[in-house]
């Protein structure tokens, strides 16, 4: 089993340096937070209406709620219809114990690429904005705050992903991540909305990790620590109880000639 | 004195017939497969399929398209459930094997393009790194990755991107892939595609390296005549979801009670003649023409010949 492991997180550190050494996707991940730096700018000096917090430090912090739900749900299921359009999957299931192999490779690039998410967003972010703070309690709540979104996450990607037959589908997945955003309070203060809507946001990850971030990262936001970590802690459970289920269904089902077929739609699509 | 050969082989086949029944290990098929069905919706696919293969042998799965050479494949390797009869690959149904069955073979299917962004030499040691748990005193598991990328021609290719392999440097990647855990089994599914001659020679040579040295089982599709009469102990037609006919190349060119072509000049002018019976014929020949006749040469229909007539029989049965 550590065997396993090693091979697994091994896969991993090899594909993460391959996202990182490969310029369409390194500007891919640049793009959302070098608009938002560009964003930061505008606002300089904003407060947000009816407190003492910057606006830039609280768009800074809530979208980076917003670009971790990105890379754990929508990159997540991206990756895995990749790799199904591409037979990676099935060259796991080829090989002994690949898929386990696979998805421990896939949580560490997923966990890799949110690490950099918030090194590069917060990274030039906090030159540019007043009032972060960063002391013993910023750590610690990120300590626990991160990996459970990452448990919390990865999962709900992973099942989405396998709902779509090629990444283009998956692509489809950003609209409703983008909804939820709107209602999750990330660009203005979740307060301002109808009651019921506000109801509803509170049911998504998206909400939570937003407020749990701004909780670390602002003096006076409201800690609701428990609340936050509850709710993370139910999605991630339902997830993990769900996805094994899942992916494996999947990965039942492929086969050779299947990956081919879609490699003749892809082709076809093309010309 | 002399000895009928017909007779002859009738008799070794009798002693191997009577040591066989010793139960020794690895007289077990690799492969036994009795009456597979498969069926999509009310299409039949497969309608009763039955061969096995014994360790060592190479088996080529010769028939056209839509036959079900890739179905039968797919099931043997566990990916795809049989809608019906008997499977038992290396004495494990295909539909119930485990990660030790698994490690045990190996796949090379008709289209890969997996992993692009990976290096080649990477991809093969972190692929090869699962089947160290599986090595055994007899068969060091995995294959050396510089031996491997030597013994498949990719030694130069060896930090290339795989993506920007050319379609021939691909596919003897597959090989290698394949073949990296040392299977004891090893399926390949129109392997040689894309291959120029010397590729496929290459590759003939390894096919015949892992038999000899291994003994790897292969069991190989193709549409390549000329590869299974160079590859197979055993060739088997597939048509209309059915074993058709087996046995080596010669054997089943008798099977078929084919016309021989017979060639020769006379007054140095060529002839070329059809003849169900070609030994009365050159009899005839000789008999009217002596010694005018010259560079004679009589040939048996060849697997060509054979395989067509005996597909389209089989396609006319089913119709």
């Amino acid at each position: 089993m550590r065997r396993l492991i090693g091979a697994g997180v091994r896969r991993g550190v090899i594909e993460l340096r391959q996202t990182v050494t490969n310029v369409a996707d390194v500007i891919g991940y640049l793009f959302a937070p070098v608009m938002l730096i560009g964003w930061l700018q505008v606002i300089k000096g904003d407060e947000v209406p009816g407190s003492t917090v910057s606006l830039g430090a609280y768009s800074l912090v809530s979208s980076l709620a917003l670009l971790l739900v990105i890379s754990g749900v929508t990159s997540t299921a991206q990756y895995l219809t990749m790799d199904r359009e591409d037979g990676t999957l099935l060259r796991a299931k080829a090989t002994p114990n690949g898929m386990i192999g696979y998805l421990i490779g896939k949580i560490v690039l997923v966990a890799g690429v949110m690490v950099l998410t918030c090194v590069v967003t917060l990274l030039p972010g906090s030159f540019l904005v007043e009032g972060l703070r960063f002391d013993g309690g910023t750590w610690l709540t990120l300590l626990w705050l991160l990996p459970l979104s990452m448990l919390a996450l990865m999962p709900a990607g992973a099942i989405l992903g396998s709902f779509f037959e090629t990444a283009r589908g998956a692509a489809i997945l950003m609209l409703p991540v983008l909804g939820l955003t709107a209602i999750s309070g990330i660009f203005y203060a979740h307060s301002v909305q109808p009651g019921w809507l506000q109801g509803v946001s509170q049911v998504f990850p998206m909400y939570w990790l937003g407020s749990g971030l701004r909780s670390a990262f602002l003096p006076g936001e409201p800690e609701r620590q428990l609340a936050t970590a509850g709710v993370l802690a139910i999605w991630a459970v339902l997830g993990l109880g769900l996805a094994p289920r899942i992916l494996r269904r999947m990965a039942r089902r492929e086969s050779g000639s299947l990956v081919a077929a879609r490699r003749e739609r892809a082709m076809s699509r093309t010309i | 004195m002399y000895y009928d050969i017909d007779s002859v082989r009738y008799m070794t086949g009798s002693v191997m017939a009577a040591g066989s029944v010793v139960d020794t290990p690895g007289a077990d098929p690799v492969i036994d497969v009795r009456d597979l069905r498969m069926r999509y919706g009310d299409k039949e696919v497969l309608a009763g399929v039955d061969f096995s293969a014994r360790a060592g042998e190479v088996v080529v799965l010769l028939g056209p398209n839509g036959a079900g050479k890739t179905t039968t494949i797919e099931i043997l390797e566990g990916f795809r459930a049989r809608s019906g009869g008997h499977a038992r690959v290396l004495g494990v149904d295909p539909a119930a094997g485990d990660e030790r069955w698994r490690a045990r073979l190996g796949v090379v299917l008709q289209s890969w393009r997996d992993h692009s962004k990976w290096r080649v030499r990477e991809l093969l040691t972190h692929l090869g790194s699962y089947y160290e748990a599986y090595s055994t005193a007899e068969k060091r598991r995995p294959w050396v990755v510089d031996e491997l990328l030597e013994v498949v021609g990719l030694t130069a290719a060896a930090g290339t991107a795989i993506g920007r392999l050319s379609g021939g440097q691909r596919r003897r990647l597959d090989v290698a892939i394949g073949i990296v855990g040392r299977p004891d089994l090893l399926f390949l599914d129109e392997p040689t595609v894309g291959f120029d001659p010397e590729a496929r020679r290459d590759f003939h040579d390894l096919i015949h390296r892992l038999t000899d040295v291994d003994s790897t089982t292969v069991l190989l599709t193709t549409h390549d005549l000329d590869e299974a009469e160079k590859l197979a102990d055993r060739i088997l037609i597939l048509a209309t979801g059915r074993i058709v006919a087996s046995g080596s190349a010669d054997e089943l060119s008798r099977q078929v009670a084919g016309e021989s072509e017979v060639r020769w000049t006379r007054d140095g002018r060529r002839f070329v003649h059809s003849a169900a019976d070609a030994t009365s014929f050159v009899r005839e020949l000789f008999g009217q023409h002596g010694e005018a006749i010259g560079d004679l040469e009589v040939r048996r229909a060849g697997l060509e010949e054979t395989y067509m007539r005996l597909v389209r029989e089989a396609e006319g049965e089913g119709r």
